[in-house]
């Protein structure tokens, strides 16, 4: 009957690491580093969260479950389902769209063979149609990991996920 | 106070209050969906934007608040327009499907949609689709409909206390919901139906069965706890379909517990006796009224004939209207005997002649939202009485201490200051420890008999802090349980809980079981004492207890199902099957019944007749029957009066309950609740030590005969299932684990029970639930118990 603690989910890494954004906030307004503490356990798991997590993160933050499915599921850069080892963010917003973006989706999706929201068999890619990421001047673009590449065209894009392992 | 203008009225409106209130409290109708008086101020869904003086755009009048010269116009061009546009907004994705939906015909967006809606859409688009979800037996979704004022999510948070919904997504996506498949668990889960503005949120025994309008309503009191929420039932053609809250600052605001909204269901439950029945060789037969009437003063005259009028008991449920209560008791003690009572499940009656003539909470239930502290004794009184639960939690959100000494650590919606956890035994100890620590804080003298005692009582840091607080506080109240009532312990917890209050300068008060217990007390439903505390001629004096621990020969049983109601199971329904005379007057029949009883006598439910129940705060509140009584049962107070033409009894000629009811509140006269109670020493502070003990809590949809009838609330998980529940270090001590079905052996009974490991149990106890048939075969609900393996 007793619940079970799910802290243990999270690494020990990952627990300094939120440790040190609790450390940002007033003492009795632990759940401020709810955003922080999302994206860290997100990196541990390799791109997506689970229930578990959020509940593992819920309890640590000495929160209710539902508000941290409620962050989670508001910010679209938080996954909840498995995504590839390399996640490729594609603007397609006016400013991309309008310099060929539609060109740079097909491409990808040709070459990868599947769509927005997919990961590839091998797990390697996944597909995801974003809003504007701010870097207009640099359109078409996309993100991969912590990377934007700008100014794409098909070879461009050939030649950038050939070179990801 | 600040002078504002609506519409060019004048009116005044206390500082920082929002314009939507100082309008509603003026009688001027805003339109609003996500407003709503109880809950924080959202300002979602813009329903009720205003024109103000000197803004440039129109303001929502919920979270704007009045300045002094402020005016406002609520249906000028400007307003109207912004409230037409807000609404064809509200509408794109509100699927147009009023004449399938439940809620048309009381739907908030139906009704603002005529007055503020466009005759045609101009949204060509598709519309949005949102599965719904399955949050349990109570509550229907449809989030479809939903428009995301996000009311319900509200609710949870800041007045059920456990956020359980809540809206994930965002934009289009956005959806309310649990996010992970789960079924909400508050006890107060229902009122969310109430708050939901669309059909949203629907109740879910109610749904498709009947429409608002089809609808006849009547005023009520819910017949579950000792908090009198104020209902309304809404009957059609006879029948109770459904129970709403009726709005009483004073007692629920405008909340019940699930429990007083779905119990209705049982109402009308396959087990409801129609017709009155008697056992002739074994056979039961239906009877009509006179026959049977006939039968029962025939059975009892033969009884006390033959061996006095001593040998006749009476029981009648704590939730039994004054009237019945009184009646009963007038019939009894006209007959010769004072064998009656209504605190069925209590555990010791040692000190019942030190109580009041009108015991009570020893303060107003709105008043327990205002104190700075509180201890409760033997209390889960989120799940026993969840009014006050609600009404405590705003307390301790407040940041009031709220304390609790109690055999099992439960789990509680609102933050908990200091518990102290043991078996009923070291409560006792425990209470003793506090009242020492105050007996040093305040320099005063014990009473008599108590000094040795404490010698040896040590005082530790949580005793410490609990006589602190109580003592610091500028309104603190020391209650008193259910659980309690029930323990064996309770004259000992009840003298050093007045003791603590009496020290502290906190006010003592009750919480017990049923809807009328204080009635009973008024009533005279009790054998030590006539109505109003009258000292009562007859010697023999037989408690509920004591009347199946040394068998009578006849037993008169209103409304109670003594092997589920009763504090020893086994031994009652051993007692009532060997005993010569057995006449039930009762809604509800089961074959238990039918193997002891003798005489059934269909009787109304609340629902079905007039009565009056006395809260815990010394209300008297009386209703009428919402609906005729069903098949042949008549109310149990024409019952009883007939009972009393039928023995030739002097006084038995009333022709309406208001007339019994006047009768007894004439003889009330002066008679004002009171918490006092004398003072006698416990004579023994040790704690009796070895065997397991069990605790017999009362499961919250297990208290009454109606409640476990109820299928919807049945199927909660609050319902438990039968189990043993013990911590870890008893579990090893037995040899047991999570999972085992235990051997359970308690006076004479034993039934096999699954064992769940609880850490929350106190050492050296087992929480084996009371009022559910697989424990009605066992003893003492609180008592040694024996657990084993095989």
């Amino acid at each position: 009957m007793t619940e079970k603690s799910l802290i243990d989910l999270l690494t020990v890494d990952s627990r300094t690491e939120i440790d040190r954004w609790i450390s940002k906030y007033p003492a009795d307004q632990k759940q401020s580093a709810v955003m922080a503490a999302l994206r860290i356990v997100q990196d541990q798991n390799g791109g997506h969260l689970t229930t578990e997590l959020m509940d593992a993160v819920a309890e640590y933050l000495q929160m209710d479950a539902i508000a941290v499915y409620e962050v989670a599921t508001f910010y679209s850069m938080y996954e909840m389902k498995p995504v590839g080892r390399h996640k490729i963010c594609v603007c397609t917003n006016i400013s991309c769209m309008l310099c060929g973006s539609e060109k740079i989706v097909k491409h990808l999706q040709e070459k990868l063979g599947v769509g927005f929201g997919e990961v590839t068999p091998d797990g390697r890619f996944s597909l995801k149609e974003v809003e504007c990421l701010g870097a207009c001047v640099g359109a078409p673009m996309f993100q991969i990991g912590e990377h934007y590449y700008e100014h794409l065209t098909p070879e461009k894009v050939d030649k950038i996920l050939d070179e990801l392992e | 106070m600040a002078d504002i203008e609506i519409n060019g009225k004048t009116i005044k409106a206390r500082d920082g209050a929002m314009v939507i209130e100082a309008a509603d409290e003026a009688g001027i109708t805003i339109p609003r969906f996500c407003y709503h008086e109880k809950l924080s101020v959202a300002a979602s869904c813009r329903m009720c934007l205003v024109e103000v003086e000197k803004a440039p755009k129109p303001l929502p009048a919920c979270a704007t608040p009045v300045t002094d010269g402020m005016k406002v116009w609520t249906n000028s061009p400007k307003a109207l327009a912004a409230q037409k546009n807000v609404m064809e907004f509200l509408l794109i994705n509100h699927p147009l499907d009023c004449p399938i939906c439940d809620q048309g015909g009381e739907c908030d967006l139906q009704d603002i949609a005529v007055g503020y809606g466009s005759d045609v859409s101009r949204f060509a688009e598709i519309k949005r689709v949102v599965k719904s979800k399955d949050i349990g037996p109570l509550i229907a979704t449809d989030f479809t409909r939903c428009i995301h004022c996000t009311r319900c999510v509200r609710f949870g948070q800041e007045i059920a206390g456990i956020r359980e919904l809540g809206a994930t997504g965002r934009g289009e996506y956005m959806e309310i919901g649990t996010y992970v498949e789960k079924s909400v668990s508050s006890e107060l889960s229902g009122n969310i139906i109430d708050l939901c503005p669309v059909g949203a949120l629907t109740s879910k025994p109610f749904r498709f069965t009947a429409r608002s309008w089809e609808l006849t309503d009547s005023a009520t009191v819910a017949p579950h706890d000792c908090v009198g929420s104020n209902l309304t039932l809404q009957s059609r053609r006879n029948k109770v379909m459904r129970s709403l809250p009726r709005s009483n600052e004073a007692i629920n605001e405008t909340w019940i517990s699930d429990r007083d909204r779905f119990s209705y269901v049982g109402l009308n439950d396959k087990e409801r006796l129609r017709t009155p029945m008697i056992k002739v060789e074994g056979e039961w037969r239906e009877i009509d009224w006179n026959s049977a009437l006939e039968q029962v003063s025939k059975g009892v005259r033969k009884l006390v004939d033959a061996h006095g009028a001593d040998q006749l008991g009476a029981l009648i449920s704590p939730s039994a209207t004054l009237e019945e209560m009184y009646l009963l008791q007038k019939l009894m003690r006209a007959l010769g005997s004072a064998n009656i009572d209504h605190r069925l499940r209590q555990g010791d009656f040692s000190d019942q002649d030190l109580l009041p003539p009108f015991p009570w909470l020893g303060q107003g239930i709105e008043e327990l939202e205002k104190v700075d502290a509180a201890l409760l004794i033997g209390s889960n009184v989120r799940k026993d009485q969840p009014i006050i639960g609600h009404r405590l939690r705003k307390a301790a959100v407040g940041g009031a201490n709220i304390m609790f000494v109690n055999p099992v650590d439960f789990p509680f919606n609102f933050p908990v200051a200091e518990k102290l956890i043991g078996h009923p035994a070291q409560m006792v100890r425990m209470l003793a420890a506090i009242a020492k620590a105050l007996l040093d804080i305040t320099g005063e003298e014990a009473p008599e008999g108590l000094t040795p005692l404490l010698e040896n009582i040590p005082v530790g840091d949580t005793e410490l802090a609990i006589a602190g607080h109580l003592k610091a506080a500028e309104s603190a109240a020391v209650l008193l349980g259910v659980l309690a009532h029930g323990s064996q312990q309770l004259s000992s917890l009840r003298a050093l809980a007045v003791l603590i209050a009496k020290l502290s300068g906190a006010r003592f008060g009750l919480l017990p079981e049923g809807s009328n217990s204080s009635g009973g007390w008024l009533a005279g439903a009790i054998p030590h004492r006539g109505p109003v505390g009258q000292k009562t001629p007859v010697t023999s004096l037989v408690n509920a207890s004591a009347m199946f621990e040394h068998p009578l020969r006849g037993y008169l049983l209103v409304g109670v199902e003594p092997e589920l109601d009763s504090s020893h199971p086994v031994a009652a329904t051993k007692v009532l099957e060997e005993a010569g005379f057995v006449v039930s007057l009762t809604s509800f029949v089961s074959d238990t019944m039918k193997q002891y009883a003798d005489v059934l006598l269909p009787i109304s439910p609340f629902s079905e007749t007039s009565g009056t129940f006395v809260n815990i705060e010394g209300h008297w509140q009386s209703f009428a029957g919402a609906v005729a009584p069903l098949g042949d049962s008549r109310p149990a107070w024409k019952v009883l009066r007939v009972l009393g033409n039928l023995f030739d009894l002097q006084g038995f000629e009333y022709t309406s309950s208001e007339q019994v009811r006047d009768e007894l509140k004439a003889s009330c006269g002066q008679v004002e609740p009171s918490a006092e109670v004398g003072w006698r020493c416990p004579s023994d502070l040790n704690t009796a030590a070895g065997s397991l003990y069990r605790l017999g809590e009362v499961p919250i949809y297990a208290t009454d005969a109606l409640v476990r009838r109820s299928g919807p609330l049945q199927e909660t998980e609050d319902a438990v299932v039968a189990a043993v529940r013990i911590n870890e270090s008893v579990a090893t001590s037995l040899g047991l684990i999570e999972g085992d079905i235990a051997q359970v052996t308690q006076g004479g009974g034993s039934v096999w029970l699954p064992v769940v490991i609880d850490e929350r149990v106190a050492d050296g106890c087992a929480v084996i639930p009371a009022a559910l048939p697989e424990t009605a075969e066992l003893g003492a609900i609180y008592g040694p118990v024996d657990v084993s393996k095989n």
